[in-house]
């Protein structure tokens, strides 16, 4: 029994990971208030970048660099259309996403002259545990920049009274540009996360609906960093049963259905969003241009 | 006199934006394939020569504009209340169970009645399947960007269990549903070769034009504009913004739903897994490319239908470019007709005529209209 209940806290762990850093690239954006519906294609094209940079350089820490510079890349992209341009971040985001779907399958062609997928990596050039200590330092490291520094105190102001910050003589541009920024590193590292360290090769959208998921759980952490760690462990934990489950045999029912299980994450993710939400309060300014 | 002139310009402005982005979407799309070392024009070339060369071309190309018609319905309509619908792809597979379910269970009902029935029951699922966001927006508050992609995982989940396990396929190994009875089955015309053209697309083309008819001439459709333009207005003008809300999101899933007709009635007779290739995102650029406009969208759905058979050449005719370019060039448009609000505040800023009336505050340019 021990034993397995370790396994299992393992697992979650494992499969916070990329959840984690979503989330906490998520709570950087929309504290600074700027929705941030495109973490699903960060997370897509940083699981590609890293997969192809490690299976380029054979070194994970150059692959994980090249997840965070992918995400970063696209996140300037939505930064460029939801800052300047001012274009509605729900169907920027939405744009975000379907590129980043269309992206890997049409570079993988070029590289390897397959669709969709990338060869499998080595063991050797992927992690083993650090993605792990990373996505856990993050939430504490953001709740000592939001609660105890300067930056922290203007990316608040940003997303709650952006007028005030303005009147103080700091850009609000400037604030959300490098809570975007940050956010697309996170999110394109927790997407490194999943071809490097989770699996062992990119396969097609392995993002599979975790940068919503991150969303769900930022808002059940009420966008504050350590709330919304319990709650991608939360999360976590779901999925970690899920896999377990498969294969459970009802008595009396048979087998269930693989799918019914499946799909536990993504009802629990409606079910989540469903309940909770009423009370908490999204960040004032947030959804709304300059 | 400067008044009527820059209606005028506006007039002509608004004509041209979705030129503008479907050929930015086009272009910068076609420009990606000069990375994979292959010359745009001719890309450009092949996907033109794949959608319209022959008659049997174009008759595939309207095979995939019907399904698009209806998706990009699916997404306009919730639009027009102010609401996202990403979810017609869950919506489209439940449609095509209810569908395929009908077809291979109730073989005995007559002509018309069967057909009747087939499509009430994909309008009816796809609509149920709409009306759980529809709900969970109105009353819970749940944003429907993402309940209904989660909705999408999991009617991938349900009706590949339930084609499997229900309506299980007795001669053929392939992961697809038992055939449909023969009375279910939509002629092809016969214009086009080939291609499995039926009366679905005339079907989606009146839906298309209901859709016109319920936003332009009626109260129904007068209240879903309403609380999708002004929702405190309408609410204290007596409408429920909360019902609006749902009835959006159902409505739109019920217009998704029809792709089930379109698919099993008229194409491969079954369910067969994965038969979309994602119909319900390319709504997306449909609807918003034609600004959520019934009848403008049945051309962007063209466009998208000539963009979906003409890519699907390239994976014959290149060395390396693929299908998958189609993602891309709509992932584009999508992005530059959600930067264009942006570019209209910016035109407005620039062409102001009076210097002292405020310009409109720099709002987040809505889904709407």
């Amino acid at each position: 029994m021990g034993e397995h209940l370790l396994d299992l806290a393992a697992a979650t762990l494992r499969l916070a990971t990329p959840l984690l850093l979503a989330a906490m690239g998520g709570l950087l954006s929309e504290r600074s208030g700027v929705i941030n519906l495109a973490l699903e294609g960060k997370m897509l094209v940083g699981a590609f970048a890293a997969a192809v940079v490690s299976l380029a350089t054979g070194s994970p820490w150059l692959g994980l660099a090249g997840g965070s510079l992918a995400g970063i890349l696209l996140a300037a992209l939505y930064g460029v259309a939801v800052l300047p341009l001012k274009a509605n971040q729900i169907v920027a985001a939405t744009g975000i996403n379907m590129l980043a779907a269309g992206i890997p399958p049409f570079v993988a062609k070029i590289l390897y002259d397959v669709t969709g997928s990338t060869p499998s990596i080595e063991l050797a050039h992927r992690f083993v545990v650090f993605p792990i200590g990373l996505a856990l330092v993050a939430p504490v490291a953001l709740w000592w920049v939001l609660g105890k520094t300067r930056a922290g105190l203007r990316l608040n102001f940003a997303g709650e009274h952006p007028e005030a910050l303005a009147a103080a003589g700091v850009s609000v541009e400037r604030v959300r540009w490098t809570a975007l920024l940050a956010a697309g590193a996170l999110a394109g590292s927790g997407g490194a996360s999943l071809s490097i360290f989770l699996s062992s090769a990119y396969s097609r959208n392995m993002s599979s609906g975790r940068g919503f998921m991150a969303l769900a759980a930022l808002i059940l952490g009420k966008w504050r960093p350590l709330p919304t760690l319990f709650a991608c462990l939360f999360f976590a934990v779901a999925d970690a049963v899920q896999i377990r489950l498969q294969g459970l045999e009802i008595a009396g029912l048979g087998k269930v259905p693989v799918q019914f299980i499946q799909i536990l994450p993504y009802v629990l993710t409606i079910v989540v969003l469903a309940g909770f939400v009423g009370k908490s309060r999204a960040p004032k300014a947030l959804g709304e241009p300059l | 006199m400067a008044k009527i002139k820059s209606r005028t310009k506006d007039a002509i402005w608004r004509a041209l934006r979705p030129v503008i982005a479907a050929s930015v979407g086009l272009l910068v799309g076609v420009a990606f394939t000069a990375i994979a070392g292959e010359q745009p024009w001719n890309v450009l070339r092949v996907i033109i020569k794949g959608a319209f060369g022959s008659t049997y071309d174009l008759g595939l190309t309207l095979f995939y504009t019907t399904p698009i018609i209806l998706t990009g319905l699916a997404v306009a309509l919730p639009i027009k209340a102010g609401l996202f619908n990403i979810g017609a792809e869950g919506q489209l597979n439940l449609g095509a169970l209810a569908v395929a379910a009908v077809g291979i269970l109730c073989p005995q009902v007559p002509q018309p009645w069967n057909i009747v029935l087939a499509v009430t029951a994909g309008f009816a699922a796809g609509a149920f399947w709409g009306s759980i966001p529809g709900w969970l927006k109105a009353y819970r508050g749940s944003h429907e960007v993402i309940t209904t992609i989660m909705l999408n995982f999991i009617a991938a989940g349900l009706t590949g269990w339930a084609v499997l396990a229900l309506l299980p396929s007795l001669d053929s190994q392939n992961p697809e549903s038992a055939r449909i009875a023969p009375s279910y089955v939509l002629q092809h015309f016969s214009w086009f070769g080939d291609a499995p053209v039926t009366w679905a697309l005339p079907m989606a083309v009146a839906a298309a034009v209901l859709v016109w008819v319920l936003f332009r001439f009626t109260i129904p459709g007068f209240k879903l504009t309403a609380s999708g333009l002004s929702p405190e207005a309408a609410q204290v003008s007596g409408i429920s913004v909360r019902y609006q809300q749902w009835l959006a999101l159902t409505l739109g899933g019920g217009l998704a739903g029809l792709v089930g007709v379109a698919e099993v009635m008229g194409n491969s007779g079954r369910f067969r897994i994965g038969f979309s290739p994602d119909y319900g995102f390319i709504g997306i650029p449909v609807a918003l490319l034609a600004r959520a406009h019934p009848l403008g969208l049945v051309f962007s759905a063209l466009l998208f239908g000539a963009l979906q058979k003409g890519t699907a050449e390239l994976d014959l005719e290149t060395t390396y470019v693929t299908r998958d370019l189609a993602a891309m060039i709509q992932a584009m448009v999508v992005l530059a007709v959600s930067a264009e609000g942006g570019l209209t505040l910016w035109r407005r800023h620039r062409l102001a005529v009076k210097p002292n009336k405020p310009n409109k505050p720099n709002k987040p340019t809505r889904v709407k209209d």
